[in-house]
């Protein structure tokens, strides 16, 4: 019933999941540094592809989480 | 007349070639009546996830910035990695929003995002708004997917003087501008499989073989300045580079998907699912971004820019011949003939896809709004191919005669305006509650001042807001999206207390949101 009724509102608190990208790529001091390296890219680089990697992670979760 | 690759150029030219075909071809894929306008200029919403992963990737990661986000690197550095946040953060906007706008979209027979507006707002003039910004936003959008093929082609060899140096431009708008108007958006559609296959093979090739043949990322960085490799700290009463550089990521993910050839292409998909599909899956394509990214960087370690076989390129296009000039020295002709067609190709399907959505836009939003009523279907379908036909010769007429700059610096005005339409598209798809006129004076003032501060920040994109005594330098889209929001806040609110509200001008209904 309350999943339901979730649905109708269209809202899921998988959603909040998505929250955690916004800090985690827009805080700078976070990783604008060069180490650690990784095959000798500074951190600054291979952080950020690798948040790409984890987006991808977090967006399958979330849609097989709230698919009907 | 400079040293011509011929091996490269002829795969070049075959390439070209194989996609002019395919583009006269796409008419009978997934066939529909034609001069009907959503089957042109939607292809009948019959797109299914792959092909909408390919056509929304040919889209959004365009030829111009494969080009220029390496060339920002090549000349700025850490900055244009932003590209990078920017794409992680505008997906969950995808995936929370557009499916239900695809709904309403289709229940209603919306085509444009001013047609969305103008059902659930019920105001023809903040419909109006949505649509010139549309435009205006997306012209020099195509002029510089234009410049993308004049780069490739001017790092081929070609050359000369007066129609002769820009004739390989007119033949490419030429085929382009042909096969849009005979097929609409199946051509972008198939061709972007063709792109992508291609920029994928280029992309992955060059990553593996680059680093080795420059001796590792580790040496090709020790090449690299420091100050380029990072961004600047930001000094004690400021926030510096670190807020230009999120706010530039994150007011740039508001608006991506409401530039009207995003939307297009977004709203042609066969349904809401597979919109949510994409919005994972399309993230791959910033992987290869970010690869190409660090193109710049290659170019950097290279000392390309003072080899003189590159010296005329670079006076011609800028740092937008850093890649060009990176294949061009990297890599044997065939490689070479094949990657510059995966830009130049890699330019036409977003501007098919940009000249179809300002045709919509003009015809549905414009044209039957204040200057015929009541088209046929079939009126309406032929004023939308002709206009998309005025819209590229527009911007053909853009790069031929006035400068490159101008063309960069309308985008950037563009990324302003459009963002002023979030309110109305974005969060109108989750509420009506905001009054029209409210939203109305919101994006003029957002659109009035945005330009001010970026004629005054010299058509730059920070904006350096200076409160108590701290600096915030930041993207004016951002800083000017907020303000819209505020002004439409308040005049609601203000509207609402003065005027008993009569009946709700949405036409739209809750079930109209949901698949």
């Amino acid at each position: 019933m309350s999943r339901a009724r979730n649905r109708r509102r269209g809202w899921s608190w998988w959603y909040l999941l998505f929250v955690l990208e916004f800090p985690a790529v827009l805080w700078p001091p976070f990783f604008n540094r060069i180490e650690p390296t990784w095959i000798g890219l500074p951190f600054f680089y291979w952080y950020q592809l690798l948040w790409v990697v984890l987006g991808v992670m977090i967006g399958a979760i979330v849609y097989f989480a709230t698919q009907d | 007349m400079a040293h011509v690759d011929w091996i490269a150029l002829i795969i070049f030219v075959l390439l070209f070639g194989f996609i002019t075909w395919l583009g006269f071809a796409a008419a009978r894929w997934r066939r529909g009546d034609l001069n009907l306008l959503h089957e042109w200029g939607l292809g009948g919403r019959r797109f299914g996830t792959i092909v909408t992963w390919f056509l929304v990737g040919g889209d959004l990661y365009t030829a111009y910035s494969f080009i220029a986000v390496p060339a920002l690197a090549f000349g700025a550095g850490a900055t244009a990695f932003f590209a990078i946040p920017f794409t992680i953060v505008s997906y969950p906007f995808l995936f929370l929003f557009f499916p239900r706008l695809w709904n309403v979209c289709r229940k209603r027979g919306y085509i444009t995002a001013a047609d969305f507006v103008r059902g659930r707002f019920g105001n023809r003039w903040l419909a109006l708004a949505v649509t010139i910004t549309g435009i205006v936003a997306t012209m020099p959008y195509i002029a510089l997917q234009l410049v993308g093929i004049q780069v490739v082609v001017g790092a081929l060899g070609i050359s000369g003087s007066g129609l002769a140096a820009d004739l390989p431009l007119i033949v490419a708008f030429i085929v382009l501008a042909a096969f849009t108007y005979s097929s609409g958006l199946r051509a972008p559609a198939s061709i972007a499989i063709v792109k992508d296959v291609l920029i994928f093979f280029t992309a992955i090739y060059a990553i593996v073989l680059l680093p080795i043949k420059l001796g590792g990322f580790a040496k090709i960085f020790a090449q690299v300045p420091v100050q380029k490799i990072l961004l600047a700290a930001p000094s004690a009463h400021s926030t510096g580079a670190y807020g230009a550089y999120a706010t530039l990521a994150l007011g740039s993910s508001f608006a991506v998907f409401l530039y009207p050839h995003a939307f297009t292409a977004i709203i042609s998909a066969s349904s809401g699912k597979a919109i949510r599909r994409n919005a994972v899956m399309l993230q791959g394509y910033s992987i290869t971004l970010g690869v190409l990214a660090l193109f710049g960087f290659f170019a950097i370690a290279a000392h390309l820019d003072q080899l003189p076989e590159f010296a005329r390129g670079f006076r011609q296009f800028g740092n937008n011949f850093a890649v060009p000039a990176l294949l061009l020295h990297s890599f044997p002709s065939w490689f070479v003939g094949i990657a510059f067609a995966a830009i130049g190709i890699g330019a036409l399907v977003p501007a098919a896809i940009m000249s179809i959505a300002a045709a919509s836009l003009y015809t549905r939003n414009i044209h039957r709004e204040f200057i015929n009523r009541k088209p046929t279907d079939l009126q309406e379908a032929q004023m939308a191919k002709w206009v998309s036909l005025v819209v590229k010769l527009g911007a053909l007429a853009f790069i031929l005669f006035v400068p490159t700059q101008y063309a960069i610096q309308l985008q950037l005005l563009g990324g302003i305006w459009i963002v002023q339409t979030v309110p109305a598209i974005l969060l109108g798809a989750c509420t009506a509650w905001f009054n029209s006129w409210a939203l109305l004076a919101g994006w003029a003032v957002g659109t009035l001042v945005g330009t001010t501060m970026a004629v005054a920040a010299h058509l730059t994109p920070a904006y350096p807001l200076v409160l108590g005594g701290y600096t915030f330098p930041g993207y004016t889209a951002f800083y000017t999206l907020l303000l819209n929001l505020a002004v439409t806040i308040v005049l609601t609110l203000i509207f609402n207390a003065i005027s008993a509200r009569g009946a709700s001008p949405d036409e739209t209904l809750a079930s109209d949101y949901q698949a």
